[in-house]
């Protein structure tokens, strides 16, 4: 079966700062997947490269099978992607800005499937309301709307429960695992280590573009005296990078 | 087809929302230009055999009215998106960059061709205008605004910050659009202003543009539709580069 996420080398440089340094990665279809590391550890950066937002120095990377620069339009209908950042465009409402980005993958008429993410996500009678009006978390989840609406088979959420209150943070999961269940690929990033042991069953850490621990979580809490990741990723991020 | 169709629909949407500042603000100071110069110029002499100031003066303004918000609404766009981070929505999806380019050319044209139609016919509840060849009216109101768009649209890319939208705007677009012979004919500028006049692009635009409404130009409107054609070819090529590059869009 190709892997949902194959990455060869990957390498990211922002003039002589390297981001990414030669990242090898393969994440299975139907995984649930976490990267983890610290804050500027590569993971944003790596998203970035997987989607196109930003592109590589060196290296390849594949979504589905397809490259992501040289056939970057079925890598980008492959993947669905919830970006960090809390954007919106304030000119429209929540069924506009689903619809334009329905259109934006070449979909046209998809409004039930639109109806049922907003269902699934507690949206629906938020539909009408302009962007602006809605509350932080309200907003996160129509960037997650916003990542499905074209039905692809690989998830991105980088970080998508920052900043959310717990119950939402609950319903996020269900709708999420759900979505897993159903088939698709999840690549999680979160800062949030109770939700990477919960939820995924791979775990690649990152620490200063380097990925330095590549397993399955139960292989890590293995690792761990009291048997949980925090113990784990604290003592990853003491171990010193190889160069 | 779907993508370009869903992206241009949603530039339009997005002026049209807001047409008080987009569409109705420059007809306001557009015909205000128009009031106060044909008002203070009324006593001047005719400018080509037969052609009042005042009538003179309204396809330039017009013209300056489409490329000014031609300008604006790519660069507009395109500087707000980038600035609040939203450009992330059209940068993640299939898009190729000739779907990108058109589709906020064609907004941008849309929005000026709205903006000088509306000073056109205004202007005819209190001017005669002739309509010598209507053809050149709309192959100079055309490519002039895609000129305008796509600079917008280089502009808009290489802004960082709205700052830099400004000086672009204030430095660049407003002057070269004022001193393109809106106001006046070029032959009536002295050595070496004529000659300098002559090395603004925007000058062909307005003056192959009026040639449409007066059969009468300060130059050949074949030479203006040659160089206005040919500087909207660079500048379809500079965009297209860019975007293929991903300069300033994609790290």
């Amino acid at each position: 079966m190709i892997p949902a996420i194959e990455i060869r080398g990957a390498e990211k440089r922002f003039g002589h700062l390297l981001a990414l340094n030669s990242i090898d990665l393969t994440i299975d279809q139907g995984e649930f997947f976490a990267l983890l590391g610290p804050n500027g550890a590569g993971k944003t950066t790596l998203i970035n490269l997987l989607s196109g937002l930003s592109r590589p120095t060196a290296g390849s990377l594949r979504v589905m099978g397809h490259d992501v620069t040289l056939d970057y339009k079925n890598a980008r209908k492959s993947l669905g992607v919830v970006p960090q950042e809390l954007v919106f465009d304030p000119f429209f409402s929540v069924r506009e800005t689903l619809r334009i980005q329905s259109g934006y993958f070449g979909i046209s008429n998809n409004d039930d499937w639109i109806d049922e993410i907003l269902s699934n996500l507690q949206l629906s009678d938020k539909a009408e309301n302009n962007m602006r009006t809605l509350s932080g978390g309200m907003k996160r989840r129509v960037l997650i709307a916003q990542a499905l609406v074209h039905r692809p088979p690989v998830i991105v959420l980088d970080e998508p429960t920052a900043g959310v209150d717990v119950e939402l943070r609950q319903t996020l999961w269900q709708f999420i695992k759900r979505l897993n269940q159903d088939g698709h690929t999840i690549l999680l990033t979160t800062h949030y280590l109770e939700e990477a042991e919960t939820l995924c069953n791979r775990i690649a850490i990152l620490k200063k573009g380097n990925l330095i621990r590549l397993d399955t979580t139960e292989n890590l809490l293995k690792e761990s005296i009291t048997g949980s990741l925090e113990e784990v990723f604290v003592s990853v991020m003491q171990e010193k990078v190889k160069s | 087809m779907v993508g370009f169709k869903t992206l241009l629909i949603k530039e339009i949407m997005r002026f049209w929302k807001v047409s008080f500042q987009t569409i109705l603000a420059p007809l306001v100071s557009t015909l205000l230009y128009l009031v106060i110069f044909a008002h203070v110029l009324s006593t001047h002499s005719d400018i080509y055999p037969g052609v009042s100031y005042g009538v003179f003066l309204i396809p330039g303004l017009m013209m300056m009215a489409m490329l000014q918000n031609a300008f604006a609404n790519s660069s507009s766009s395109l500087i707000q998106s980038k600035v609040t981070g939203n450009l992330v929505f059209i940068l993640l999806t299939p898009l190729s960059e000739l779907e990108f380019y058109w589709a906020y050319v064609v907004a941008a044209m849309i929005r000026g061709m709205i903006v000088g139609t509306v000073v056109l016919l205004t202007s005819l509840f209190f001017f005669k205008l002739p309509f010598a060849n209507p053809l050149w009216i709309i192959l100079f109101g055309c490519i002039s605004t895609v000129v305008a768009s796509t600079l917008g649209i280089i502009a808009g890319i290489a802004a960082e910050k709205f700052d830099q939208m400004a000086a672009w705007q204030n430095f660049i677009i407003v002057p070269l659009t004022f001193l393109s012979g809106a106001f006046y004919s070029i032959s009536s500028l002295s050595s070496p202003w004529n000659t300098i006049s002559r090395l603004n692009p925007f000058l062909y635009m307005i003056d192959g543009f009026r040639y449409g409404f007066f059969s009468h130009s300060d130059v050949s409107p074949w030479l203006s539709l040659t160089i206005v054609g040919g500087v909207g070819l660079v500048l379809l090529w500079i965009t297209l580069s860019i975007l293929k590059s991903g300069w300033r869009l994609r790290g």
